[in-house]
């Protein structure tokens, strides 16, 4: 049981302390079973098609298939990596060095059976529904080095990322790692999902460089429509993404899913009023964007604050990582491709820190264990680690990958593009 | 023998079809082009990045017809795509020299 309820403590930590009476239940709940089966789904699906038809939509046609494979083989490549070992190195006990990492009894999980337990839902329905939320993280990173970077390189650079960015921060934040037992507020992801992903994806665009032609090439979408749909897939994935974090099928998941929408709401109207006075016309790209800032940016919030703090948090977001957008690609010209850090990264930073604000009772929050003061240094802290510790061992990967593999493919590579030179075949066809 | 090539608006080609069918016109190949002209082009915008477009998307109209019927081709044409604004494109008329039909092997205004 002790066992168990270590691994519980992960993701629900900061409700148990809210509901005590939650982390005491033995006995399966179907009702919460069923929710995470389908949250589980629905967080699959943000990455396959959601994310990747979103990516690809925004990359010339020539790279089309490549976001489209490099999303599919980062979901198979974590799977099997997250059976391996990752799911262990998170969620089970680290013994003397728990604060840091987990322990390795569950590698290559065995005695799954289909009675074990965390909290009151099958362990294999926690184990796949954590498993969706590290494949999405390094597949976001793939927005900052498209139509340039090496299969293999990516492969690589994926694989070691996840073992030593994501299962640490995983670790220290739902795993019952130093940053929960310093009370670091992350419902569904803010630091260990959007933070480490978008300030990875900074240094990466750092790292290997500006595409050729950036930023005096045209580079636009090469298919809205494909955009839009992968867009309204995250959307909707969402609702799994951040109502399913609350473990159970009940009110608070339903206000997870309440927040999450409204911000989502908020986030691209802003956008998309920003775009029409600054610009003269509302842009489609615009409002879409203006919804993913919304949605990374109330994920770390979505289960401690109520519909005011979420729609305060939905503008912010669009204002905010709009002005970021502006400022990382056309102030200091950083090719970050598809705008992972000033979407996600900085959306995930004042997403965290403002959880701290408005998860207070006196915001209209649900409550806090300390000072609404406290709260905001402990997110501060949390966030700083995680933006150091992503950024630093990010280059350290791309610098050893670079070594051993090459990141880039060849100029004359890439003007012929990825779909043909690294996998070929096209995207589309004329007769 | 000419051939006319038309290069007109996108949504004009529907209407510019019908005129032709409408005086018996049976064949014509049309083709997605870009250009441009006095229209210029015009910018687009992303995330705040603009482009400018140069090259507008046209269609392409290629009519084979006989001497006799050539005026009131072109006059069908010119009404049918006409708006009135810059960008309704072009008419150009060439010599043609031969026309020959695959199936049957027949030439000349026999194989229009």
């Amino acid at each position: 049981m002790m066992h168990i309820f270590q691994q519980k403590k992960g993701l629900t930590l900061c409700l148990l302390l809210l509901m005590p009476s939650i982390a005491m239940a033995e006995e399966l709940n179907q009702a919460n079973t069923a929710w995470i089966l389908t949250s589980t789904a629905l967080v699959l699906f943000m990455t396959l098609p959601g994310l990747s038809l979103f990516y690809a939509g925004l990359v010339r046609s020539k790279n089309v298939l490549s976001i489209l494979m490099q999303c599919f083989a980062i979901t198979c490549l974590i799977s099997i990596m997250w059976m391996a070992g990752m799911y262990s190195l998170i969620f089970t006990d680290g013994g003397s060095v728990h604060a840091f990492i987990g322990g390795l009894s569950k590698v290559f999980i065995p005695n799954m059976g289909t009675s074990n337990l965390v909290g009151d839902i099958p362990e294999t329905v926690y184990f796949m529904f954590q498993m969706t939320f590290a494949i999405i993280t390094p597949a976001l990173i793939v927005g900052a080095f498209a139509e340039r970077m090496k299969f293999s390189a990516m492969m690589a650079f994926s694989a070691i990322w996840a073992l030593v960015v994501y299962v640490p921060v995983c670790h220290w934040v739902w795993g019952g790692g130093w940053l929960a037992t310093m009370g670091a507020l992350d419902f569904a992801g803010g630091i260990v999902i959007h933070i480490t992903a978008g300030v990875s994806a900074l240094v990466v665009a750092l790292v290997i460089g500006n595409r050729r032609g950036f930023p005096t090439t045209a580079m636009p979408p090469h298919n809205m429509p494909m955009v839009v749909t992968g867009a309204g897939m995250l959307w909707v994935g969402w609702f799994g993404f951040n109502a399913g974090s609350a473990l159970t099928a009940d009110g608070s998941a339903g206000m997870a899913m309440l927040v999450t929408h409204i911000s989502a709401a908020a986030g691209s109207l802003t956008w998309m009023m920003i775009e029409w006075i600054k610009f003269g016309k509302p842009s489609v790209l615009g409002i879409v964007t203006g919804m993913v800032a919304g949605l990374g940016t109330i994920t770390p919030a979505s289960g401690f604050v109520g519909p005011v703090g979420a729609l305060a948090i939905g503008i912010t977001a669009g204002v905010v990582c709009f002005y970021a957008v502006q400022l990382v690609k056309r102030r200091f010209s950083i090719d970050d491709s598809l705008d992972v850090f000033p979407v996600h990264g900085v959306g995930g930073i004042i997403g965290s820190i403002l959880t701290g604000v408005f998860a207070a009772e006196s915001m209209g929050g649900l409550g806090l264990s300390m000072s609404m003061l406290e709260q905001v240094g402990v997110q501060t802290l949390a966030v700083i680690v995680t933006i150091v510790w992503s950024a630093g061992l990010s280059y350290v990967i791309l610098k050893a990958v670079d070594s051993v593999i090459g990141l880039r493919v060849s100029e004359d590579e890439e003007v012929q593009g990825l779909d043909i030179i690294l996998h070929e075949e096209t995207g589309y066809h004329n007769l | 023998m000419k051939l006319i090539t038309a290069i007109i608006k996108p949504f004009k080609q529907d209407d510019v079809r019908e005129a032709l069918s409408e005086i018996g016109i049976a064949g014509v190949t049309a083709t997605e082009v870009k250009g441009f002209g006095r229209q210029k082009g015009h910018t687009e915008l992303y995330r705040g990045a603009e482009y400018v477009v140069d090259f507008l998307p046209k269609v392409k109209l290629e009519i084979a017809v006989s001497e006799d019927v050539l005026e009131q081709a072109i006059a069908a044409i010119v009404k049918s795509a006409n708006t009135g604004k810059i960008g309704d494109g072009k008419i150009f008329v060439t010599a043609l020299e031969q026309v020959i039909r695959i199936r049957t092997g027949e030439t000349g205004n026999e194989a229009i």
